[in-house]
């Protein structure tokens, strides 16, 4: 008899402890981003780095790159794909926003997603912002 | 069970250990072919050392108001005399015009070069416009005084600034004898007309300074003052005896600001 009562219960506080997988799996969410690849980007199909690469460390190679305009004057970059980049976030057409065109819909969808707020526009500006 | 010789068993593990090794070596090998290269353009300008002649005799009020304006345009210098656009920028409070930023600009003989000034001073120096910059000194304090290394000497001699890194210290501004240097009291992007797309603003708390142009440099183009000088301004290499810059200080008598500091300015003046 109490083995029944203990089972029950058991049963029903695993499925409580449970409950947001439970609710996860029958309801829908929206949140994920899915940054857009518009105009040049969309056509060029080759960034920088391989997608997961850029996805993952696109961080550190602005870094990189900051360090090699500045310091050193150096700035082509020819990357190990054999595709040729003017290391530059928005100046010009071989420029990260020179290719991503529209920044709200490609850097901004994940950096808002994921609660990121980089300082890069306090000074550089989004050519399309400007007009 | 199958029996192994000492022999049969020393055999394999060489073949093993030639193995093990063979898989990195041929990685190295693979992955070498590829890597990234940074490099600059083709067209790039380059110099052992910049410097500039501003031919004095040729500065006018009008050249100075056009150098003044390409350079603080084209490098989104803010103005306080602009007026705030209201809907943009709301509740912007009122500026204070001893907090302006500049990079290039004009100054009076005597504050230009102060142990040069004499009681019988030639009449013509006392309205005659002089310009003045950031001199890219050879032994530049400001990179001295910097604490993070935000102000470093380039190997071409042109001292620069990376922005992101000044943390607004100012101890630049203390160990300039120029007064080459601004610091940005506040956001200047509401002081800027139209915004420049080719160089970025700055932000509150940075210091700020003429760059010689390397971002035009390193497109093969001139600074921009030398553009709108009508000749009066020449930059080039000082340490090549070919040079255009190098000619110009053979022929003409030529003053820098403040030698006797030591900074050994590379800006020089053509009296």
């Amino acid at each position: 008899m109490t083995k029944n009562i203990i089972l029950t219960g058991l049963g029903i506080f695993v499925l409580a402890v449970l409950s947001p997988f439970w609710f996860n799996m029958v309801t829908t969410t929206q949140a994920k981003p899915s940054p857009e690849l518009l105009g040049k980007a969309k056509t060029e199909k080759k960034c920088v780095l391989d997608k997961y690469d850029m996805r993952a460390n696109h961080m550190s190679l602005l870094d990189e790159w900051r360090d090699s305009v500045v310091r050193d004057a150096d700035r082509m970059y020819t990357s190990a794909n054999g595709k040729s980049f003017n290391m530059s976030l928005s100046t010009g057409e071989n420029s990260c926003l020179g290719c991503h065109e529209d920044k709200a819909k490609f850097c901004d969808s994940c950096h808002t997603y994921a609660s990121v707020r980089p300082y890069c526009w306090d000074c550089h500006t989004n050519p399309k912002e400007i007009e | 069970m199958m029996k192994k010789s000492r022999r049969s068993f020393l055999k394999v593990a060489g073949i093993a250990a030639i193995g093990l090794g063979a898989a990195p070596a041929m990685n190295f090998a693979s992955t070498n072919a590829a890597h990234p290269v940074k490099s600059k353009n083709q067209t790039a300008l380059t110099a052992h050392r910049w410097g500039m002649v501003i031919d004095t005799n040729k500065v006018t009020e009008q050249v100075v108001e056009h150098v003044m304006e390409a350079c603080h345009k084209a490098h989104n210098v803010p103005d306080f005399n602009h007026e705030v656009d209201e809907e943009k920028f709301p509740n912007t409070r009122p500026v204070n015009h001893k907090q302006e930023l500049k990079w290039i600009w004009e100054e009076h003989f005597k504050y230009a070069f102060p142990d040069k000034e004499d009681e019988f001073l030639a009449e013509k120096f006392l309205d005659l416009p002089f310009l003045v910059t950031c001199n890219h000194c050879k032994n530049a304090p400001c990179v001295q005084a910097c604490p993070t290394q935000a102000t470093f000497k380039r190997e071409d001699g042109i001292v620069l600034m990376d922005y992101h890194r000044c943390i607004g210290c100012r101890f630049c501004m203390a160990a300039c004898p120029f007064g080459a240097r601004s610091f940005n009291f506040r956001d200047p992007r509401p002081f800027i007309e139209e915004i420049s797309p080719g160089f970025p603003t700055r932000t509150k708390g940075v210091v700020e300074k003429c760059n010689l142009c390397s971002e035009r440099l390193a497109k093969g183009e001139l600074p921009h003052c030398v553009e709108a000088s009508e000749g009066a301004i020449t930059v080039g290499d000082l340490e090549d005896p070919e040079s255009e810059v190098r000619a110009l200080l053979n022929e003409n008598y030529t003053i820098r600001r403040k030698q006797s500091l030591g900074t050994e300015p590379s800006v020089y003046y053509v009296m």
